[in-house]
């Protein structure tokens, strides 16, 4: 049998069902501004935003797979552009590049092209330390933990901030590859 | 008859948590269910460990003399073996299609619970058309 070829991100994004952007980033305000007042810290409201994110990208992952049917990534390189290519795209619409990757190639930026969470959004003073996307950050690490990746997901550059993009910092930390159930007898 | 004996889903860790009888023997026994899905499981893991060539990715069929067990495994670690009559076709596609009904059914599902036995109405109904669909199309053939 010929193995299906992987969808590009355009042509998935295109089948699926799509929900109106302007609720979308509705929602999201919505959950942000929650947490801001249970929890009233800004330190706390970026770990529960990835904390969220987390649980979103453990399940997300195996949607990305079954839709996208990409094969297993040869390297961490492939992995990145993959998610920049197909994963973003399929799930947010936009699409992300990849760059500012290190000498081993274990860590790499992604910059997005465009952020529909952030649509209409304005940081005030008080919450000059709120990472507003950290959803993102969580749905990587989550998703790339479940296919064996550990790494370390940050934001490096934020135009609620500041800065003149998004730009997602990326690290591999280690690649733990399923254990083998039956170890010789020690 | 069905072209299909039964449809089982292994977690990453070899639990099982769904088990689907459509034969004519009756649904086989929890504790025996639970038992074949552990050992397909290890099954599984000792043959990629058993390949000469490094990179296997397990097991993807075993034909025997009165069954076929064709087997996928995502990339996360979950697996997805059907046990049907020797010589179906198809078979490969019908468990991309249950891995995508249990990506929308049971892992959007907010209160299932990772690694769990599935318990999600809607996929039960889902895969129930899936399973017709593909019993049709087998007759029709």
């Amino acid at each position: 049998m010929a193995p299906a070829v992987p969808r590009s991100g355009d042509a998935i994004f295109a089948n699926v069902e799509r929900v109106n952007a302007e609720l979308f980033t509705l929602t999201y305000g919505a959950i942000v501004r929650q947490l801001l007042t249970d929890l009233e810290e800004v330190e706390e409201v970026n770990k529960q935003l990835d904390q969220m994110g987390y649980n979103i990208g453990i399940r997300l992952i195996d949607e990305f797979l079954a839709k996208s049917n990409v094969t297993r990534c040869v390297d961490f390189r492939e992995t990145a552009e993959v998610i920049a290519k197909v994963g973003f795209k399929m799930f947010l619409g936009v699409t992300a590049s990849v760059t500012n990757w290190d000498t081993e190639g274990t860590c790499c930026s992604l910059i997005l092209d465009d952020n529909p969470l952030v649509d209409f959004v304005e940081l005030p003073d008080t919450c000059q330390g709120l990472y507003y996307c950290n959803i993102l950050s969580g749905v990587v690490r989550g998703a790339l933990e479940m296919v064996s990746m550990k790494t370390e997901v940050t934001w490096v550059r934020d135009m609620l901030r500041g800065d003149d993009a998004f730009e997602l910092q990326v690290k591999l930390l280690k690649q733990v590859p399923e254990e083998y159930p039956y170890k010789d007898d020690e | 008859m069905a072209a299909i004996y039964s449809l089982y889903i292994i977690n990453k860790s070899g639990g099982l948590i769904f088990y689907k009888d459509y034969g004519l023997q009756g649904r086989m026994d929890t504790n025996d269910s639970l038992r074949l899905a552990s050992l397909w499981h290890s099954m599984h893991a000792i043959s990629q460990q058993l390949s000469p060539i490094p990179g296997c990715a397990g097991i993807e069929l075993l034909e025997a003399d009165t069954f076929d067990l064709h087997c996928f495994q995502s990339l996360t670690g979950t697996k997805f073996f059907v046990v049907s009559e020797p010589g179906t076709q198809n078979m490969e596609n019908l468990l991309k299609h249950i891995y995508e009904l249990y990506t929308d059914y049971v892992l959007k599902n907010p209160f299932y619970e990772m690694e769990m036995p599935i318990r999600c109405e809607l996929f039960d109904i889902n895969l129930a058309q899936a399973i017709q669909k593909d019993r049709v199309s087998y007759l029709g053939r």
